[in-house]
C-alpha cells in the first residue's frame, strides 16, 4: 500500500513547463529510485513536491497518507511527513545546528529529552559530532552539506524522504555511509526517492523501483536492472 | 525646584546649579554652553527633529525623591523596577547598581569590597561637588562647541554616573545603571564620566525605558570614558525607549597607550535616535571595537553610527553592525574610521549590514574610511538585504512555521552582536523581536 501517491502532475516555473504529467507511487520502507539527465525535472520534482513558492504546480495531485499536499505551505508538508534533501540546502548564518534541529524536532513533537539523546546519535552517525555548534550549512563543502541533510533526515524520521542527488560532490567513503543511511531509513520505515542522474550510489542499495525521467515525464519504470542498464548505456537506451 | 517647565534662560540655568550645591567652575560652564547653544545651528544631517520644539520642554523635573533602600521608594516607581528586574539583578549579577528616574537619581548601591578597594561610584552631582579635579575631565573630551546638542547637554545636565577606576583594579562583575523618563514631556540629560585609570578594568551597563506620552520628549545624554594606559573599559547600552521620544547623544572615549574600549549599543526604541560612540585612539596599540544592534520600527528613524580616530601607531578598530527595519521605518549607520599621519600600522575594519522586513523599510549604510598615511591595513563590507527567500523555504521545509523560521533568520543575522550582549538582556531582545515577528507574520 503506497504512503505517497503523485499523479499527472505539471509544475510551471516562471514561463517553462518542466514537469508534464508525472505519476508515481512510494511504498513504506522502500527504496525509489528516479533517475533522469540535466534538465529533465528531477530538481523541480523535488522541490514542488516541498512546497518551494517559485515552482506553481499548475494540474495534478500529490497525497501524503490521504493529506492533499499540495494545498499545504511548506510547514505543514514536514509537519505530515514529508522530508526532502536538497541538493543545495541554503547557508543560514548565525543559526546553530543544534538550535534548529532542536526547534524542528520540537515541531515534530519530539521534546527537548528526546532531542538530548537523538541529537549525538545521529551526529555519530553521520560522522559529524564536530558540527553541532557550527552555523546551518555556512561554509560547508558539497559533500558535508549532503550529509548535513541526512543527519537531519536521520533525526526527523520522516515517513517520505526525497533525496535529490545526496551523492553529487561526494568521496567514495562518505558515500558507503550515506548508502548506510539511506537503507536503514528504509529499513525503519520511510518510504525513500532517490532521485540521481548517476547509477553508482544505487548499486550499493537495494531498489524496490526505478523510474526514468525524460523531459518532464515518467517514460520507463522498472527493477534494479533499469538502474544498471542506465549504468552502462546512459539515457541513450531510453531515448531510443 | 521640583519641575520647570519654561524657556532655557540664564536664569534657569543659574537656579539649577544653585540647587546642585555646584562649585563655581560649574556654573561658569553651564552658562559658557548655553551661550554655545544658542549660537550653534541644528545638525546638518540625518533625522528630521523639526517636529522637536526644544521651547516646550521640561528641563527639570524629581517626581521622585531619593531612597536608600528599595521599599522607600513610591510604589509606582518601585513597581516599575521591579518589573524590569533591577532589584534581582542588583543582587544577583551586579557590582554597583544606579537608578534615575527623570533629572535626578533615586537610587544607587555598591558592593563593599569594591568601596574598599578605592572604587568610586557616585552620582555626577556629587562628584562635582567633592573631587575638584573633576573639572579636569569633565566635557574635555565632548566640549560643547561640538555640537548643538553636546551644548544643551552640558548647560542643563542633571545626573548621571561618575565612574573612577584606581589603577591595577579590575570590576569583574558590571556596573549597571537605569534611567527611566516619567514625566510627560521631560528632558532627561544625565551626564556619565568613567575614568579608569592604569591597569584596571570595567564593564558599565545602561539600560533606559520611558513608558509611552503623546507629547515629545527628549533624552540627550552624553557619556566621557578616559581609559588609561592598558586599562579595558566596556560599555553597553540597552536603549528600549517609547515612540514618542528622541535620543540625541553624545558619546566618546579617549584609549591610552595598550588600552581598551568596547562600546556596545542596542537601539530597540525611541522616535529617533541619533547616536554615534567614537574612539579616539590616542595611544600605541590602543584598541576599540563598536558593536551595535538596531531594531527599527514602524515610524522609527534609528540614525546611528561608530567612529574611530586612530592617532597613534598599531592601534585597531572594529566597527560592526547589524541592523533590522520593520515596518515604515528607517535606519542609517554611519561606520566612520580616520587615520591619522601618526597612526602607522593601524587596523580597521568596518561592516556593516541591514535586513529590510518590510517593502516600506528603508535603510542607508554609510562607511567612511579615510586614511592619512599608507602603513594601514582597512577593510569594509556593507550590505543591505531582504529575507531570503531560500532561507525561509529551507527552515520551513524542516517542519517550522513562517513567523518561526523568520525569528530565527533574524536572530541568526544579529547574533555576532546579541551574543555580545549579557544575557539577561539578550533574553529580553530576543524576546522582543519574537513578539514583533509574531505580530509582523498575523
Amino acid at each position: 500500500m503506497a504512503i505517497m501517491a503523485v499523479q499527472d502532475l505539471h509544475v510551471r516555473v516562471g514561463d517553462s513547463l518542466v514537469l508534464r504529467g508525472v505519476d508515481f507511487q512510494l511504498s513504506p520502507g522502500q527504496i525509489h529510485a528516479l533517475m533522469g539527465p540535466n534538465g529533465s525535472g528531477k530538481t523541480t520534482l523535488a522541490l514542488a513536491l516541498a512546497g518551494h513558492p517559485a515552482y506553481e504546480v499548475v494540474r495534478g495531485r500529490a497525497t501524503l497518507d490521504g493529506y492533499d499536499l499540495l494545498s499545504l505551505p511548506p510547514h505543514a508538508r514536514a509537519r505530515a511527513g514529508l522530508f526532502v534533501a536538497f541538493q543545495r540546502p541554503a547557508e543560514v548564518e548565525g543559526v546553530r545546528l543544534r538550535e534548529f534541529l532542536r526547534l524542528a524536532c520540537a515541531e515534530r513533537g519530539k521534546g527537548f529529552c528526546e532531542f538530548q539523546r537523538a541529537f549525538p546519535q545521529a551526529l555519530a552517525r553521520l560522522r559529524m559530532e564536530e558540527f553541532a555548534d557550527r552555523e546551518l550549512n555556512v561554509g560547508f563543502s558539497g559533500g558535508e552539506q549532503k550529509r548535513g541533510e541526512l543527519l537531519q533526515l536521520y533525526l526527523l524520521q520522516p515517513r517520505v524522504a526525497i533525496l535529490d542527488e545526496p551523492d553529487s560532490g561526494v568521496d567514495v567513503d562518505s558515500l558507503k555511509l550515506i548508502a548506510e543511511v539511506i537503507e536503514e531509513m528504509a529499513e525503519r520505515g520511510t518510504a525513500v526517492l532517490l532521485i540521481t542522474h548517476y547509477p553508482r550510489l544505487l548499486e550499493y542499495l537495494p531498489l524496490a523501483e526505478v523510474f526514468v525521467l525524460l523531459d518532464g515525464r515518467i517514460v520507463e519504470r522498472g527493477g534494479p536492472e533499469l538502474a544498471r542498464a542506465v549504468g552502462k548505456e546512459g539515457f541513450e537506451v531510453i531515448r531510443r | 525646584m521640583k519641575r520647570v517647565s519654561t524657556r532655557l534662560s540664564q536664569e534657569f540655568v543659574k537656579k539649577l546649579s544653585g540647587e546642585k550645591g555646584e562649585p563655581a567652575w560649574m556654573l561658569e560652564h553651564r552658562l559658557r554652553c548655553l551661550e554655545i547653544f544658542e549660537r550653534l545651528p541644528m545638525p546638518r544631517f540625518g533625522p528630521d527633529l523639526s517636529e522637536l520644539d526644544l521651547g516646550d520642554l521640561t528641563y527639570y523635573a524629581r517626581p521622585v525623591q531619593p531612597a536608600s533602600r528599595w521599599e522607600d521608594l513610591p510604589e509606582e516607581i518601585r513597581r516599575t523596577f521591579q518589573a524590569l528586574g533591577l532589584p534581582e539583578a542588583e543582587q544577583r549579577a551586579l557590582a554597583g547598581l544606579g537608578a534615575q528616574v527623570d533629572s535626578e537619581e533615586v537610587y544607587r548601591s555598591l558592593l563593599a569590597q569594591l568601596r574598599a578597594k578605592g572604587v568610586i561610584f557616585t552620582s555626577m552631582e556629587q562628584a562635582v561637588r567633592e573631587f575638584p579635579w573633576v573639572r579636569d575631565y569633565f566635557m574635555k573630551i565632548i566640549p560643547p562647541e561640538d555640537n548643538k546638542f553636546a551644548a544643551l547637554h552640558g548647560a542643563v545636565w542633571s545626573g548621571g554616573t561618575f565612574i573612577w577606576i584606581p589603577e591595577g583594579v579590575e570590576v569583574e562583575i558590571p556596573l549597571q545603571a537605569y534611567y527611566r523618563m516619567q514625566t510627560e514631556g521631560v528632558g532627561q540629560f544625565e551626564h556619565t564620566l568613567i575614568i579608569a585609570e592604569r591597569g584596571s578594568s570595567v564593564h558599565y551597563i545602561e539600560g533606559c525605558s520611558a513608558p509611552r506620552y503623546s507629547r515629545l520628549s527628549l533624552h540627550s545624554g552624553m557619556v566621557e570614558i578616559y581609559a588609561k594606559e592598558e586599562a579595558h573599559v566596556r560599555f553597553t547600552t540597552i536603549q528600549n525607549w517609547s515612540k514618542n521620544v528622541y535620543n540625541l547623544n553624545n558619546k566618546r572615549a579617549w584609549a591610552y597607550a595598550g588600552a581598551s574600549v568596547d562600546w556596545v549599543s542596542g537601539s530597540l526604541g525611541s522616535k529617533v535616535t541619533m547616536l554615534y560612540p567614537t574612539t579616539v585612539l590616542l595611544g600605541k596599540g590602543a584598541r576599540t571595537e563598536n558593536l551595535s544592534f538596531t531594531f527599527a520600527q514602524e515610524g522609527m528613524w534609528l540614525d546611528t553610527g561608530a567612529r574611530a580616530i586612530h592617532r597613534a601607531p598599531d592601534t585597531s578598530s572594529r566597527l560592526v553592525s547589524r541592523s533590522v527595519v520593520q515596518g515604515r521605518a528607517k535606519s542609517v549607520f554611519r561606520g566612520t574610521v580616520y587615520v591619522a599621519p601618526e597612526a602607522k600600522g593601524a587596523k580597521a575594519h568596518v561592516e556593516c549590514s541591514t535586513l529590510l522586513l518590510s517593502p516600506e523599510a528603508r535603510a542607508e549604510t554609510i562607511p567612511v574610511l579615510h586614511t592619512e598615511n599608507n602603513d594601514v591595513e582597512l577593510g569594509h563590507e556593507a550590505t543591505v538585504g531582504r529575507v531570503s527567500q531560500e532561507k525561509l523555504f529551507y527552515l520551513m521545509s524542516r517542519g517550522l512555521d513562517e513567523s518561526q523560521a523568520l525569528s530565527l533568520i533574524v536572530n541568526g543575522f544579529v547574533s555576532p552582536i546579541l551574543k555580545e550582549i549579557p544575557l539577561e538582556y539578550a533574553v529580553e531582545l530576543r524576546r522582543l523581536l519574537e513578539m514583533s515577528f509574531e505580530r509582523a507574520t498575523a
